[in-house]
């Protein structure tokens, strides 16, 4: 019986001819990727070791991959002190995929992982990061654990227990209208299956319009992939991503993608065109409660966020950019932009675009997770109202639970800073 | 007979269990204090340990959705509490079997704040209705870590047989 893309994948880690739905497996580990929460990750990896007389040692660290973005520059004596802890440790364990605060390697952790090629088609990837299925755009079977599921791969190499999933295919057909894309269709889809309907199960996402995007947007619907629940996304590997991976990643070793069998099983079958696709709002409190951006057209915004590892790439602030150029943000509403990486940073740079967000009066920050879970700025004020390219709105995630979050593209986000309301990207473009 | 000290609505974030601006504070042994921190009535019940250990929380569908941040599941564990939700998101699952929070999957489940509910083996029986709900079993896959008694146990052993 012919395999998905991640059966075939965890086959291959687990060192069997073949998987199905169900089977128990454990895969070996790639690459393990955590953030600041590698903080508590050493504690329960020193933990496992207590009493066992066993010398606490990482098994590979070369598939460690460890960089800071939650809260950069610290933010508090508490941070700093962690990221302290952690940086003695990644030293004393010669870790060397390791992103420290920096403006010239730094950047948020699922940026980073594919800027650098540290991941591949093929590879199983962990990271105590629940938005680690951003990763399966490049054809990687990468999905969030917990701290001591982490600290579990660190001492074994594997990732203990794994129930193979079940996959849903997502077909996605048509071309994208003007002012609508990758961040509208994953959007849309997750409106579609809720915020539980891919609870335990993977999203491989096939189609022209999916062989048409790039890394880039691949990145932003796997990214959120989680929202409908879904362990992992998926784009199962193509031209694109040896493109992506040789020409933005500098990655000369062998690539090898992983494709579907052609009689793959598949729990059920998802099709979505996007030629008639308008941009979508998802609105508070609920990631899946989205609607077309016609029925909330008006509501006043106070912040307006751009950036984060859903749609902080170069690609998203190109398209921003080009909206409020020679453009001033609304009076009453304040803009943030917050790019991926340091590089994608440079790259704006480079091009203009940070003085395009100047000019209009936004205020651009170093990257980070910064507003998007409002533990270190862009904390919104009792009552107000956030319009955000970011990917989660639940109550208190942008720092206060009686703020209110809106998620959409970066052409939303741009054109209703200029109005201070949320405003139609279509109309006047 | 433990007591449903709180019943949630659907899709409970870890956001709400444990929010983000707590996240530097990491140790199971200091994560207690921000349970439920903007419920600032049920923090402070919590915190004033008004509840006997074993006691319920209720969910509904998708509960601890979102973020895979730890101290979510710590933070419940402190307090000793079992969670019963009528679904549970994955990462937030499966941190709890790691940890050793309590969690039942009960679709089913019909419960009101200070009704008493008795977990069984396969059952939640609710005492105050005398209704009885049908739990959906935990991942088979992690059974080990189960009887283990959680995951530092579980890879210890692991690790230690690997080495003799």
């Amino acid at each position: 019986m012919g395999m998905t893309v991640v059966e075939k994948i965890l086959a291959r880690a687990a060192g069997q001819a073949s998987v199905k739905v169900g089977d128990v497996v454990e895969p070996k580990v790639d690459l393990a990727m955590s953030h600041e929460n590698a903080a508590l990750v050493i504690n329960q990896f020193q933990e496992v070791f207590q009493g066992t007389g066993i010398e606490p040692k990482i098994w590979d660290p070369s598939k460690i991959a460890i960089i800071f973005d939650h809260r950069v520059p610290a933010e508090s004596p508490k941070t700093a002190t962690n990221h302290k802890k952690i940086r003695d440790f990644v030293k004393a364990n010669g870790i060397t995929k390791f992103h420290d605060v920096r403006g010239d390697v730094g950047g948020i952790c699922h940026q980073i992982l594919p800027e650098y090629g540290y991941v591949r088609p093929g590879f199983v990837v962990v990271g105590t990061d629940s938005h680690t299925t951003s990763h399966g755009a490049l054809g990687a079977f990468s999905f969030g654990v917990g701290a001591t599921e982490m600290a579990s791969a660190w001492s074994l190499g594997i990732a203990v227990n794994i129930e193979v999933p079940a996959t849903i295919k997502v077909v996605v057909k048509g071309e994208f209208p003007p002012m609508v894309g990758p961040k509208d269709l994953i959007l849309n889809l997750i409106g579609e299956l809720t915020a539980q309907g891919a609870n335990f199960k993977v999203l491989e996402f096939h189609g022209e319009t999916i062989r048409k995007m790039s890394t880039s947007g691949r990145i932003a619907i796997c990214n959120m992939s989680v929202e409908a629940g879904a362990t992992s996304g998926i784009v199962p590997g193509d031209e694109e991503t040896i493109r992506y991976l040789r020409e933005e990643a500098d990655v000369t070793d062998v690539i090898t993608c992983v494709t579907p069998d052609a009689d793959a099983t598949y729990v059920r079958t998802v099709e979505i065109d996007v030629s008639a696709l308008a941009p979508q709002i998802a609105c508070p409190h609920m990631v899946d409660n989205v609607k077309p951006i016609e029925q909330v057209l008006g509501t006043r915004i106070q912040q307006i966020v751009i950036g984060s590892c859903t749609n902080g790439r170069l690609d998203d602030l190109a398209d921003a950019a080009a909206i409020l150029r020679g453009q001033k943000v609304a009076e009453g509403t304040r803009m943030l932009v917050f790019p991926a990486s340091s590089k994608i940073f440079a790259q704006a740079l480079d091009k203009g675009y940070i003085h395009d967000f100047m000019r209009a009066g936004a205020v651009v920050m170093n990257y980070g997770c910064g507003p998007c879970l409002g533990v270190h700025e862009g904390a919104l004020g009792d009552g107000e109202s956030a319009l955000s390219t970011t990917n989660r709105n639940f109550k208190g995630r942008m720092g206060n639970p009686t703020g209110f979050v809106y998620l959409c593209s970066p052409v939303v986000a741009a054109a209703s800073a200029i109005t201070g309301v949320i405003t139609d990207p279509r109309k006047g473009a | 007979m433990p007591k449903v000290i709180i019943k949630l609505e659907h899709d409970i974030s870890t956001d709400e269990i444990y929010p983000g601006r707590f996240m530097a504070t990491v140790l199971p042994t200091e994560t207690p204090q921000f349970a439920f921190f903007d419920r600032t009535e049920f923090n402070a019940q919590l915190k004033a340990k008004a509840f006997p250990a074993g006691s319920i929380i209720v969910g509904g569908e998708n509960f601890g959705c979102g973020s895979s941040r730890e101290q979510a599941c710590s933070t419940l564990k402190g307090h000793e509490v079992a969670v019963v939700a009528k679904s549970i998101s994955r990462i937030f699952l499966q941190n709890s079997i790691n940890l050793g929070l309590q969690v039942v999957i009960c679709p089913g489940i019909e419960a009101s704040e200070g009704d008493e509910l008795e977990i069984t083996a396969d059952h939640v029986v609710n005492h105050t209705t005398g209704k009885t709900f049908e739990q959906v079993k935990l991942p088979a896959a992690r059974k080990g870590i189960m009887d283990a008694g959680g995951l530092i146990s579980y890879t210890r052993a692991r690790l230690v047989a690997k080495h003799t």
